[in-house]
């Protein structure tokens, strides 16, 4: 579906070895799934520090979207970002030791569960303030092309943000420069406990590339075949034309907006969120991949086991690695 | 050495630094064509072309934050503020995303990234242009601050910030760039957070920064039989440091010279408490 001013054009569908890849995104959501419920399990037992936003639901968006990127690409995200931590290939190990705030987390136990960092694998954090990233993303695509290398940037951002200044800024300057990143808006539907229709003028968030003369598309954030191959004509668009894109994802949260939130709160009724469970990400693709006769019931379940055991040796490590000597907190505030 | 303007001397430090290092661009309202609404970047999109003096739309926030996923990528942003005054916009920028991004990355990601602009009461204007602004951003950890108040100290602290690699702020004295003065050619560096004490003195310590340089000197002019020292700080944090430095420790009896209001000037408070744990007994003031 496309709804802008510059449309976004369809490419032929990825020629990789579809059930290879498809088999590698399973488990790829099923580590986030079982990720996530860890944490929430270790942050009710107070071993988590500060916030936790959990990525259930929205599996495919992550999973989907990193799939059509290269390894030297930027991800950049907001406080919700364990998921794309852990695809663009930082360990379950470092993740997980960073939100216990240890010092082998990924940002040796100082960023915590929202500012997730690895810069060797070109993933630019977490950040916390909602919208306040967007501006960086583009200015990591605006590196990229004054260093005359073709990397590109996937900006993730909730729909909440589209609300902030910054994400208009930015898309104006992204569009008048051309730089090569991508706006990746999560539409969950909520902002924190505000459903987007009660404080949003435009509701169809794609419109809003209208203003901006750019392309976009509107996306099913709850499949992520179709995620992957919205996410692939958005980066070559960004590669080989220098062109941004902004992409609205329909999505889903099944848990709270943090850890502090309740389920589903007052703000949206059991049975919406149940509704919502019916299209599962995960289910989809392994009912897929069933019915194409590339995966059986036990190997699926062989597969949630191997996943199961990576993030309880997640755990254990978390558990077991030091925490931060006190000095640190008077280090990395300056370069010396 | 040759007689400058305070402006032509930041001219210099930039074009240097931009000659010196093709990572180094500037960003900002009316750089490129317009040559700087002070025109202290004249000449530079000329020389640099539009790729490294890049006009921007008025919008402080989003520019200031590509500006730091710039620097991010690699590159030492010199990002221009018409005025301060607009800064505050793009203040989330500037303190949660540049002066935090070392630490809340545990080291991996540095944050070499210049914002500058002019600062102060000036000419003509109002309220909402004649603020000064280095109370606040002085006490925001992961920042440095730097107030040059000569046409030396703008051209030797402005390039100094370009090759920090941390977030420095460089508030320029708006009421200066007119001011001439005696500037070092090619290679003038004035490290930062080193107080210069300009005028020997044995009995008060006048501390200032910025163009209150320019008043105290004239007052210690007025009283130089009285022996007044005067210090001109030139950067924070770091003051602090250089007033534990016995021989530059100022007199017991001192003053603190500053743009902006008053009474409530937190910076005024952080120099006194840094002076007065130096100051413990009547101590000359040697340069």
């Amino acid at each position: 579906m496309t709804a802008t001013a510059r449309s976004a054009k369809a490419t032929a569908p990825s020629t990789a070895p579809q059930p290879e890849l498809h088999l590698k995104m399973l488990r790829q959501m099923l580590l986030i799934r079982r990720f996530e419920e860890k944490a929430a399990e270790a942050y009710a037992l107070g071993k988590i520090g500060g916030f936790c936003h959990l990525y259930i639901g929205q599996e495919a968006v992550a999973v989907g979207a990193l799939a059509a990127l290269r390894d030297d690409d930027y991800v950049i995200c907001s406080y919700r970002e364990h998921g794309q931590a852990l695809i663009k290939g930082i360990s379950p190990n470092a993740v997980m030791a960073e939100l216990f705030g240890k010092a082998t987390g990924c940002s040796k136990g100082k960023g915590g569960s929202m500012h997730l960092f690895d810069a060797s694998r070109g993933f630019m954090g977490g950040h916390g303030i909602v919208g306040g990233h967007i501006p960086l993303g583009a200015g990591l695509a605006f590196a990229s092309k004054y260093q005359g290398n073709d990397k590109v940037c996937v900006c993730f951002f909730g729909e909440a943000a589209v609300n902030i200044g910054a994400f208009h800024e930015t898309l104006n300057m992204a569009s008048v420069w051309k730089l090569p990143v991508i706006f990746l808006c999560e539409n969950n539907r909520y902002g924190m406990g505000t459903a987007f229709e009660r404080v949003a003028a435009v509701t169809d968030i794609v419109e809003h590339a209208c203003s901006y003369d750019m392309a976009a598309e509107l996306v099913d954030g709850m499949n992520v075949l179709t995620m992957y191959e919205a996410t692939r004509r958005a980066v070559e668009r960004a590669r080989k034309q220098s062109h941004p894109t902004l992409l609205e994802v329909r999505t889903y949260r099944y848990m709270g907006h943090s850890m502090s939130d309740p389920l589903h709160g007052v703000y949206r009724t059991k049975d919406e969120v149940e509704e919502q469970k019916a299209r599962d990400p995960i289910a989809q693709l392994a009912g897929k991949l069933k019915e194409d006769g590339v995966i059986d019931q036990a190997a699926l379940d062989a597969l949630d086991s191997g996943v199961h055991a990576e993030v309880e040796e997640a755990v254990k490590f978390a558990d077991e690695s030091p925490d931060p000597e006190p000095g640190e907190l008077f280090t990395n505030v300056l370069v010396d | 050495m040759a007689t400058l303007t305070y402006r032509d001397a930041l001219n210099q430090a930039l074009r240097e630094e931009m000659q010196r290092d093709p990572n180094v661009f500037l960003m900002g309202e009316e750089v490129g064509v317009y040559q700087g609404a002070y025109k202290v970047s004249r000449g530079l999109l000329e020389e640099f072309g539009p790729k490294r003096v890049v006009d921007t739309p008025i919008a402080e926030l989003g520019f200031a934050g590509i500006g730091v996923g710039a620097a991010m990528g690699g590159l030492r942003p010199v990002i221009e503020f018409m005025t301060w005054n607009f800064a505050v916009l793009a203040l989330d920028q500037i303190v949660n995303s540049a002066a935090k991004m070392l630490y809340m990355s545990g080291g991996q990601i540095p944050m070499p990234i210049v914002f500058r602009g002019p600062n102060g009461a000036a000419l003509q204007l109002g309220s909402q242009h004649s603020q000064a602004w280095e109370s606040w951003v002085s006490h925001i950890p992961g920042l440095k601050v730097v107030a040059p108040a000569t046409p030396a100290d703008a051209k030797g602290l402005l390039k100094s910030a370009i090759r920090d690699n941390n977030p420095v702020i460089v508030l320029e004295g708006e009421m200066l760039y007119n001011l001439k003065g005696e500037v070092p050619d090619g290679e003038h560096i004035v490290p930062i957070g080193r107080a210069d004490i300009k005028r020997p003195g044995n009995d008060v310590t006048l501390v200032c920064h910025s163009k209150t340089l320019t008043v105290a000197l004239k007052a210690a002019d007025q009283l130089a039989e009285q022996n007044v020292c005067s210090i001109c700080a030139r950067s924070a944090p770091s003051t602090r440091r250089r007033f534990s430095n016995r021989s530059r420790r100022p007199t017991a009896r001192w003053s603190w010279k500053k743009d902006g209001p008053m009474p409530g000037s937190a910076l005024r408070s952080s120099i006194s408490f840094s002076a007065t744990r130096s100051t413990t007994s009547m101590l000359p003031c040697s340069a």
